[in-house]
């Protein structure tokens, strides 16, 4: 194998102290991003680009990409500790995550993540390290209808996964897609829904939803139920961790399943956000008690952090072998390796192999460290929640105005995260649901987008979804399993009634564990 | 003792009106920056105009040229929309350095956009960006004409990818259509680097990218480009795939597309009401950053034409070039009324 004696070169370059403390700084600036709601993976990259200028290639990639993964595991942390993502690809996993935690099982909520976030990762770099020339070619046969088509299928893997009414989804659904529409509609160049609000020509961002909507809605409720976190009896053990470390091949299948997923979306490259968000909906799909998710169920946090993590690894292949970015970071990269002297593109693994594949190598050793590294900080940040909610309250409403604040420098963001507040507070208090908004919002302008691209091209048609197998086989996917719920039950209608008589009483119990005695 | 202050008002104001006479003369003299500067980049990270930033963010940097440090902030929302309105709602600030190109006075042209073009004065062109006309590697055309004559025959069918929509890209695919007679449909994508993708994918015939957008997929033979849109040849470097180099490609004219020149500025702004000294500041530090040998680098690196605008020359550059497209705005319809 010509790759892994490549692979074996890399290794040797970057095998050196320098670098590895390269890596340990990198990992840890990149959770503290991470952790901070507003900068993310993006911005932190390029908050640290000016520093690399001097440095030499190697060295500066490593840096880079390890703040990467960093900023990938730390947003994790947040959305499972206080239900506020940190990155737009974690917002998966505050469905499963933060419930387990308000259970008082933090430090398992955050053990599972960050390994199946590393075993995701691994499996991400192992793909790069031996397909990457021909998986980047199947990268090349997407187009715009293909694009639309892999977000349609994400749309439909995700219906039907709230427990609302139908038509409460489809309210929050076309919301989201509102929310998307504003701003400059890239099709016609024109600007949509600003209501002459010049701040609103950028369009929304969807941190500042999500922090009003998740976060700060959160913390009224929270309020309102009596200023106490179920966290608090929590208590920390290294123990815990250990053992949940050797429960996690328990969930070997949805690993695969959703490690599958995340490589695909990242190499086609629709990212690490609909991977996340595609991953949860089809594991509460094939899992014979989706009425656990939504309330702490294991499997709901395995699923989004490999998937993420896995299509953000992936997301550099796209980068390396076709000099075309992947995802939002990648693309600030890029921009870094033309500022080093470097030109991206696919003849980069034959001028600079050394730089190709020490970066690589790094992938590997860089995710090695950042999954020890957040593991120990664990305990730390389970403790957080042992702080009294009238502390850590005030203190999670100043983070997120000022996390805000970096979205944009811009005080008309703070009018957008109370209304966001509001809403999501509203939307608690009707039983709708919040996901399908927060969905649609993320993918909603670029699956408009690409929708419209397909138009232009096919002068009207819509035959041009089915027109090749590939897109014509996502299309399908998409209806199979829009329509799965209907066929299942139409089939097996006796089967489901029974199984749903024998599990009401159970479905009952924990609808209800925050009302206080 | 005594009651009131040993200094009275009275007293006070001369003293207090000689300090402002102090500060005032000082700052007219020559005007420094005295906190950090922000480097308003108009295009997410990673484009064309967020390298532009960055490189002269690194030389000035390198070269130890300003005291103060930089922070560079990507407003690309909205076409760049977002940075523009960003450094034109804050008036007279000369620490809001923003970096474009000609979409600075496109932009206002064909939307309604809550910022006009003059909120914002030129401080310097540095560069000038050259388009080309690109096709797939495999593709049979073996010169511009061979592609032109090919789109007559298929009219409406041929697709060009672009950058954004009513933007650079697509202005000048109606030029082509002006000047040829051809006829081709416009897909607008986001950024380049997606046109690209869709051209080295062979879901459309071509594209109109600038050379950096697609050198590294020249080189892999993935594209290939066909005419530039330059009054002369560019000049000879390296070549980067089979023997052909940067010089080798014909210009548009010589292959009777009948477009001399079709260029993007890289440019710089200060908000319109930013004092002169602020201005004549800025260019002295660009001039001495486009006089390194690091910015030669970038231009060669980039294949991008290094020259020095600002002033008169800069304004006379403006208003051609804004003419100039306001014509193909005005054929097509696409004035904000």
């Amino acid at each position: 194998m010509n790759n892994l004696s490549l692979l074996m070169d890399g290794f040797a370059t970057i095998l050196t102290w320098n670098h590895l403390l390269i890596m340990v700084i990198g990992v840890m600036l990149g959770m503290l991003v991470g952790v901070l709601p507003g900068l993310g993976a993006p911005n932190g990259v390029s908050l640290l680009l000016p520093l690399t200028f001097t440095m030499d290639p190697v060295s500066a990639i490593i840096l880079l990409s390890c703040m990467y993964w960093g900023a990938l595991f730390g947003g994790s942390t947040t959305s499972i500790l206080f239900n506020i993502p940190g990155e737009p690809s974690s917002v998966a996993t505050t469905f499963d995550g933060y419930p387990m935690a308000r259970n008082g099982e933090a430090t398992r909520a955050l053990t599972l993540a960050f390994m199946s976030a590393g075993l995701g990762a691994l499996a991400g770099v192992v793909m790069i390290t031996l397909l990457a020339s021909s998986v980047a070619q199947f990268g090349l046969r997407f187009s715009s209808p293909e694009y639309f088509a892999v977000y349609f299928l994400a749309f439909c893997s995700f219906i039907g996964m709230s427990s609302s009414a139908p038509s409460k989804t489809l309210v929050s659904m076309m919301l989201g897609l509102a929310f998307a529409t504003v701003g400059m509609d890239s099709v016609s160049g024109g600007l949509r829904l600003t209501f002459g609000i010049p701040d609103l020509v950028k369009g929304i961002s969807f941190l500042v939803a999500v922090m009003g909507l998740f976060g700060i809605a959160e913390l009224m409720v929270t309020t309102e139920e009596g200023l106490s976190f179920n966290g608090i009896k929590s208590r920390i053990r290294v123990r815990d961790i250990l053992r949940t470390m050797a429960e996690l091949p328990r969930y070997w299948a949805s690993l695969i399943r959703s490690i599958l997923i995340g490589i695909w979306m990242g190499i086609t490259p629709a990212g690490p956000t609909a991977a996340s968000f595609m991953s949860h909906g089809i594991a509460k799909r094939f899992s014979r008690h989706p009425e656990r998710f939504g309330k702490g169920e294991p499997n709901g946090i395995v699923s989004p952090e490999a998937a993420d993590h896995s299509a953000g690894t992936s997301a550099l292949l796209p980068m390396l072998a076709l000099g075309v970015p992947g995802s939002a970071t990648a693309a600030v990269m890029m921009g870094g390796l033309m500022i080093w002297g470097l030109t991206p593109g696919p003849m980069l693994f034959i001028t600079r192999p050394d730089f190709v594949w020490g970066l690589v190598a790094s992938m590997y050793l860089g995710n090695v460290v950042a999954v020890i590294l957040v593991l120990s900080t664990v305990p730390l940040y389970a403790s957080i929640l042992r702080v009294p909610f009238a502390i850590i309250g005030p203190v999670i409403v100043a983070v997120i105005f000022t996390g805000v604040y970096q979205v944009a420098n811009s005080t008309f963001d703070f009018w957008l995260l109370l209304f966001f507040a509001l809403l999501g507070y509203l939307f608690k208090k009707l039983d709708y649901p919040v996901a399908p908004l927060v969905l649609t919002m993320v993918l909603g302008h670029r699956a408009e987008e690409a929708f419209r691209q397909s138009m232009v091209m096919s002068d009207g048609s819509l035959t041009v979804f089915w027109s090749n197998s590939l897109v014509t086989t996502i299309m399908g996917l998409g209806v199979l399993m829009l329509v799965w719920p209907l066929f299942s039950r139409m089939l097996g209608l006796r089967g489901w009634r029974r199984r749903l008589h024998r599990q009401k009483p159970q479905a009952s119990k924990p609808a209800t564990p925050d009302s206080r005695p | 003792m005594y009651k009131r202050n040993p200094l009275s008002a009275h007293q006070l104001k001369p003293l207090a009106l000689f300090f402002a006479a102090l500060t005032v003369s000082g700052s007219a003299l020559a005007w420094q920056p005295e906190r950090p500067v922000e480097f308003v980049v108009t295009s997410g990270a990673g484009g064309g105009t967020d390298t532009f930033a960055r490189t002269v963010q690194s030389i000035i940097g390198k070269h130890k040229l300003m005291d103060e440090s930089i922070i560079v902030s990507n407003k690309g929302g909205g076409s760049g929309a977002e940075g523009y309105v960003y450094s034109a709602s804050s008036k007279d600030d000369p620490y809001k350095l923003t970096f474009g190109t000609n979409n600075e006075y496109l932009l206002p042209e064909v939307g309604e956009m809550p910022y006009a073009a003059e909120d914002l004065q030129p401080v310097a062109a540095m560069a000038m960006d050259e388009f080309l006309i690109w096709v797939n590697g495999d593709a049979d055309y073996a010169s511009a004409k061979d592609f032109i004559d090919a789109a007559k025959q298929n009219p409406g069918k041929m697709q060009f990818a672009g950058s954004q929509s009513k933007d650079t890209d697509q202005t000048l695919v109606s030029m082509i259509e002006e000047a040829t007679g051809a006829d081709f449909r416009y897909v607008p994508f986001n950024g380049g680097s997606q046109a690209l993708v869709q051209l080295a994918g062979g879901h459309v015939d071509a594209n109109v990218n600038n050379p950096n957008e697609n050198l590294g997929q020249w080189q892999a033979g993935m594209v290939k480009p066909l005419c530039v849109f330059s009054p002369e040849q560019l000049p000879k470097g390296e070549p980067v795939y089979e023997d052909k180099g940067w010089g080798d490609i014909p210009t548009c004219i010589s292959q009777g597309i009948d477009i001399s020149e079709y260029r993007m500025p890289r440019t710089v702004w200060l908000p319109a009401d930013a004092p002169q000294e602020a201005v004549t500041y800025y260019q002295e530090l660009l001039r001495k950053v486009s006089e390194t040998p690091e910015w030669k680098d970038y231009t060669t690196r980039t294949v991008q034409t290094s020259q020095f605008l600002t002033g008169d020359e800069l304004e006379q550059y403006i208003d051609d070039n804004a003419e100039t497209v306001r014509k193909v705005f005005e054929q097509e319809g696409w004035n904000a009324s």
